[in-house]
């Protein structure tokens, strides 16, 4: 029996890992891979908690947070594409022009 | 078992800080990609072996490969030797963000933490009736409407995608047969 604690702390730490990458990477579609790794850590933990609590509600959530994220990532990448298209680069440190 | 969790824990964590650490977006997604494996393997564990095999399929299999493929198509290198450069408002952000975790964690191993009633899926019924008739029973009977609410999302994305991505006719190199070098005219 894993204990449930254990899982939640490293659902935290990932989740956690994909914050800072989100705060700290300048390539908008590394930015993006960790958006997707935040949301597989929230994933791990409802798998967490439907382990411990004997439930189905939080695999349930699970199979809808997938398909939120399928979709996530096709519509941001297609955006992504174009802004390459139109300004040739991905650096969000240059994407500054709805900044005051 | 245990001891396969900690393996496998330590193998995502290190996926992921390979994610934000390594420079090069291709190998990024790769470490990406390997941090899902690890997390399949850890929903194997919890005995959620449709959730594992669906996460396999989907994230590590559908959604990196069109990472990958955005990523071959742009071409994009990484030009300087550093993932990060470092600068006041970065290190903030690392701060805060060791604020979470240090939050989370916490909370979730606090002793006074409880979990709230049994669910009434005890292991032996999931084994019994396994977990993909279980996960399609519910999916179709009690979740039926978020189902068909998520469909419609889905549909919608796509079309979305379709529409954003398209290049506005005669635009660009790649624009079909006609748009070769005119010559004449």
């Amino acid at each position: 029996m894993i204990p449930v604690a254990h899982v939640l702390t490293l659902s935290a730490a990932l989740f956690a890992i994909g914050v800072a990458g989100v705060l700290v990477r300048r390539n908008a579609i590394v930015i993006f891979m960790c958006v997707e790794l935040m949301l597989n850590a929230v994933n791990l933990a409802f798998v967490g908690f439907a382990y411990g609590m004997q439930s189905m509600v939080g695999v349930m959530v699970v199979f809808f947070v997938l398909v939120i994220a399928a979709a996530e990532a096709v519509v941001g990448l297609a955006i992504m594409l174009q802004i390459f298209r139109n300004r040739g680069t991905l650096n969000v440190e240059e994407m500054n022009l709805l900044k005051w | 078992m245990l001891v396969a969790f900690y393996i496998l824990g330590i193998v995502s964590v290190l996926g992921a800080l390979a994610l934000v650490l390594v420079p090069s977006p291709v190998y990024c997604a790769l470490a990406l990609v390997a941090s899902f494996f690890a997390m399949g393997a850890i929903f194997i564990l919890l005995n959620q072996e449709f959730v594992a095999a669906i996460q396999i399929l989907v994230y590590a299999g559908a959604i990196m490969v069109l990472f990958l493929f955005v990523i071959m198509l742009l071409n994009l290198r990484s030009d300087e030797p550093y993932a990060v450069r470092w600068n006041l408002r970065r290190v903030v952000g690392v701060a805060i963000v060791l604020g979470i975790l240090s939050q989370l964690v916490a909370v979730f191993s606090a002793p006074a933490a409880k979990l709230g009633p049994d669910g009434g899926y005890p292991l032996e019924r999931i084994m019994k009736e396994g977990a993909a008739q279980v996960v399609g029973g519910l999916l179709f009977t009690q979740y039926v409407l978020p189902f068909e609410v998520i469909a419609v999302l889905l549909m919608v994305a796509v079309m979305g995608a379709v529409l954003i991505a398209k290049r506005p006719p005669g635009d660009g190199p790649a624009s079909g047969s006609s748009s070769g070098p005119k010559e004449g005219g």
